[in-house]
């Protein structure tokens, strides 16, 4: 008995003034990310409508509402055509830009600079310049890319873009999007493509194996985490995005997604059960990307 | 053929470059047009005539929030780069049992989605009179800035040889010593990472500053979504707008850009 109140005494003084240090932290981050998570889902669960709080219990109505609801289909919709033409896009074009990087270009600090510093820049900013590029004034107002594409005589490439009435309207969004993004998908291929030791490579090629053989099954399966990072990374990114369509266009519902949706309902008119409803559904869609994510990142760092 | 090859790559690269700079030529040569010459059907030409004009007409709108940003971001940062610090330290060097169980439920905080914390988050907030003013908007810049700083920091001390805090562990240091005197004077390149990682989500951030500060208090996202938002606001003052508001952060990205790159790789979780 003595024993081990005197081990938990050890223990205590040895773990107890690190476990001291952390504590705000974890306390703080324990209320408003745990904490404040489950509040919201159990707005969910309520009619709160207004200013005053309500918290009654109306079970899944909220839900099964949100899955009638005209507004919500279009907006699941469009998140799903924005999230492939957003990530596809970002993938390749960040690929193509790490494999042009790779074996060393001149001025590749130059390139690399250029390719990243929109992300340094805001959402409301980059929105701002590209509602204007995005311009689909024809004739005597043709504006923006598609007055470039005049000028360079690709007139054929004319767009609405995000103000066509096709269903694909937010993929346009993609552009600004990838414009900001695809520069970090350069990033973690590049560091990728260069984590694969040049021996593997190079006891491929005495081997007799070309070039392409070489990359399909050495540095290919190499790169495989890395893809997952950048498609969990890009996935996320797009189903919690709001300040890029919001500034882009706001109110063009061709454009509008969940998560616009969660901010309109709930701010303006008051739904705040909607809100929460909402909102629930854009946590649990980015947990199932996220959670195996986080799972596999610790989990590899421990084997190491 | 090798030629061929090379020169191809060039051409890429420099068709590239010119898709990432083409909006920053329409910004640029906008804004430093003189306003009365602007048209948007002529935002590709050059201008004819140069002038400062346009920033003059916008910066009165913007001064503000100029001020507000920077009064938030810098405490923002600075605040969650010193405790990630010493989250980052324990968590790697000083493991508590358990360390290993709350790192991970640490980490999921920089991927929620924002909206699933918004209402309670107001809620909180308003009942604690932190709505209006800067100070509610700093204290959640510093908490949902801690599990990116603590990320950083833990991978950078994780490369902190063992022997190093055994040595100092021997010497009698506790914990607290062994931090300060031990891990803090190396941590330096981790610090600027997370400050500039810090320093660049606060400033770019619109979601919690639109819902929590009051006109006079918008942050300079708030306030440039206000002034260039809508489509009746002339195109040159956009563009100066956008130009204005964005220097502070591509300042710090073209001065310190190795910095900003790292901490990319860490929210990717490669530290």
């Amino acid at each position: 008995m003595r024993r081990t109140s005197s081990k938990a005494r050890r223990r205590l003084r040895a773990w107890g003034p690190g476990l001291l240090l952390v504590s705000p932290s974890l306390i703080l981050l324990g209320i408003f990310v745990y904490g404040f998570l489950g509040w919201n889902v159990r707005v969910s669960f309520t009619s709160w409508r207004g200013q005053t709080p309500v918290y009654d219990w109306v079970g899944t109505r909220n839900y099964s509402e949100l899955f009638d609801n005209e507004r919500f289909q279009i907006d699941v919709r469009n998140l799903a055509v924005f999230t492939f033409v957003f990530i596809g896009g970002s993938l390749l074009l960040g690929f193509l830009m790490a494999m042009l990087l790779e074996k060393g270009v001149r001025f590749e600090a130059f390139f690399r600079s250029v390719f990243l510093f929109p992300m340094a820049i805001s959402f409301i900013a980059t929105a701002i310049i590209w509602r204007w590029l995005l311009n689909n004034g024809s004739g005597e107002s043709t504006a923006g890319l598609n007055k470039l594409f005049e000028n360079i005589g690709l007139g054929f490439l004319f767009s609405d873009w995000h103000k066509t009435p096709s269903s694909w309207a937010i993929a346009a969004i993609a552009l600004p999007a990838g414009w900001a993004l695809s520069g970090y998908v350069m990033a973690l291929f590049l560091a990728g493509l260069r984590a694969v030791p040049e021996e593997l490579k190079e006891a491929a090629r005495v081997d007799g194996a070309p070039e392409r053989k070489v990359f399909w099954h050495v540095v290919r399966p190499m790169l495989l985490p890395v893809l997952m990072s950048a498609v969990v990374i890009l996935a996320h990114i797009s189903m919690k995005t709001f300040d890029l369509f919001y500034a882009i266009d706001q109110g063009n519902l061709r454009i509008d997604t969940p998560a616009l949706y969660m901010w309109f309902t709930t701010f303006q008119p008051g739904f705040f059960a909607r809100g929460a409803t909402i909102a629930t559904l854009l946590l649990f869609g980015i947990a199932a990307v996220i959670v195996p994510y986080i799972w596999w990142s610790v989990r590899t760092e421990r084997r190491k | 053929m090798r030629a061929v090859l090379k020169t191809g790559r060039y051409l890429a690269l420099f068709l590239l470059v010119c898709f990432f700079l083409m909006p920053v030529y329409a910004l640029l040569v906008t804004a430093l047009k003189d306003p009365a010459s602007v048209s948007v059907v002529r935002m590709w030409e050059l201008p004819s005539t140069f002038s400062l004009e346009n920033f003059r007409i916008v910066w009165p709108d913007l001064q503000e929030g100029f001020v507000n940003s920077a009064l938030l971001a810098v405490p923002a940062s600075l605040i969650s780069a010193m405790l990630g610090a010493a989250n980052g330290f324990v968590l790697s060097k000083w493991r508590f049992p358990g360390a290993d169980f709350a790192f991970p439920l640490i980490l999921f905080g920089m991927f929620i989605p924002y909206q699933a914390i918004l209402i309670p988050m107001y809620r909180t907030m308003q009942s604690a009179n932190l709505v209006g003013g800067l100070d509610g908007l700093i204290i959640v810049h510093v908490i949902y800035g801690l599990p990116i700083t603590t990320l950083i920091f833990r991978s950078y001390f994780t490369g902190l040889s063992d022997e190093v805090i055994e040595a100092a562990k021997v010497d009698g240091a506790g914990m607290l010593r062994t931090f300060f005197y031990v891990a803090l004077p190396i941590a330096p390149p981790a610090f600027a990472v997370a400050l500039i990682w810090q320093f660049t989500s606060a400033w770019n951030d619109f979601l919690f500053g639109v819902l929590l500060t009051s006109r006079e208090f918008w942050p300079i996202t708030v306030a440039l979504n206000n002034i260039a938002g809508g489509q009746t606001v002339p195109f040159n003052q956009a563009m100066a707008s956008a130009l204005l508001a964005s220097l502070p952060t591509l300042l710090v990205y073209v001065l310190l850009g190795r910095f900003f790159m790292r901490g990319l790789m860490a929210g990717a979780l490669k530290g």
